[in-house]
């Protein structure tokens, strides 16, 4: 189905493309909406909130961008909006944030805690429940920015054109709050894995 | 950090910075060849890199939470409403 039949389908009251669209969307956008609000039962809101924003502009909707990242950037943009008026909203993260810290490299830059090995092990049992818990939970600590473009990129697979253009941020920031992200959720599977 | 031009080669405490940018391909040339070359001589970024992909798939394994058949029906309802109005 076509982005651009789904909306006619929808300006004609076809109920069933609306179902198909909440159907693959609503999981993702109650997801994504929690990087910005404190809690699960706003994030639904936002989420509503954002359906009947998408059925009201539906013919502002031009096909320049996909559905999807339409909608998705509707969400966000009523997400921070709720998360600022909940005051959860952090200042802008500018801070030289290393991705392993200091003290695991010796003066001249090179390991003086090298990481164990784990990565082919993790790789062979990746349906390992508790670690993919493990790193949902990691997700879900990551300051807004970081777990929003995380939430995009990793979780839900989106290209980082499609990602700067949902978070309206440049790709050189993305690439920053990725790396940031990802290599907080990487130190935090380390913590875990250190205890078994 | 993000690390200007690297003149000579790379230390470990710059290559794990560099990760992001190598798999998302916008080094340059030079810098990937850097990046590669010091991989290839250091056991410890060679698995950090490894972790840093296992850690993407297990990202990529994070399912959201199912729509509730409540939550669904009142999303039908909202469609209705907005159909009648």
């Amino acid at each position: 189905m076509s982005d651009d039949d789904l909306v006619r389908r929808l300006r004609s009251g076809d109920e069933s493309a609306f179902v198909e669209l909440v159907d693959t969307y609503q999981s993702s956008m109650v997801r994504l909406a929690q990087a910005f609000v404190p809690s699960r039962a706003l994030a639904e809101e936002v989420a509503q909130d954002t359906w009947l924003a998408v059925l009201k502009g539906l013919d502002r909707f031009e096909g320049r961008s996909s559905l999807k990242t339409w909608i998705f950037r509707i969400l966000v943009n009523r997400g921070r909006s709720t998360g600022a008026r909940e005051q959860r909203t952090t200042p802008v993260d500018i801070s030289d944030e290393a991705a392993v810290e200091r003290r695991r490299f010796d003066a001249g830059g090179a390991w003086s805690d090298p990481p164990t090995h784990w990565a082919d092990e993790v790789v062979e049992r990746l349906s390992n429940g508790p670690l993919v818990l493990k790193v949902r939970a990691a997700v879900s600590g990551l300051p807004e920015n970081q777990r929003a473009v995380v939430t995009l990129r990793d979780l839900e697979g989106l290209s980082s054109k499609e990602v700067c253009d949902v978070l309206e941020i440049s790709e050189a920031n993305q690439r920053v709050l990725l790396h940031r992200g990802r290599s907080r959720v990487r130190a935090r599977l380390e913590e875990e894995l250190a205890k078994r | 950090m993000r690390m200007p031009t690297l003149r000579r080669d790379i230390v470990c405490r710059q290559a794990v910075e560099l990760v992001t940018d190598y798999l998302e391909g916008v080094l340059s040339r030079r810098d990937t060849r850097r990046f590669e070359a010091h991989l290839q001589a250091c056991d410890g970024c060679e698995e950090y890199l490894a972790q840093v992909k296992t850690t993407i798939s297990l990202l990529g394994r994070v399912q959201p939470e199912d729509l509730s058949p409540e939550t669904r029906q009142g999303l039908i309802e909202l469609y209705r409403q907005f159909l009648e109005a």
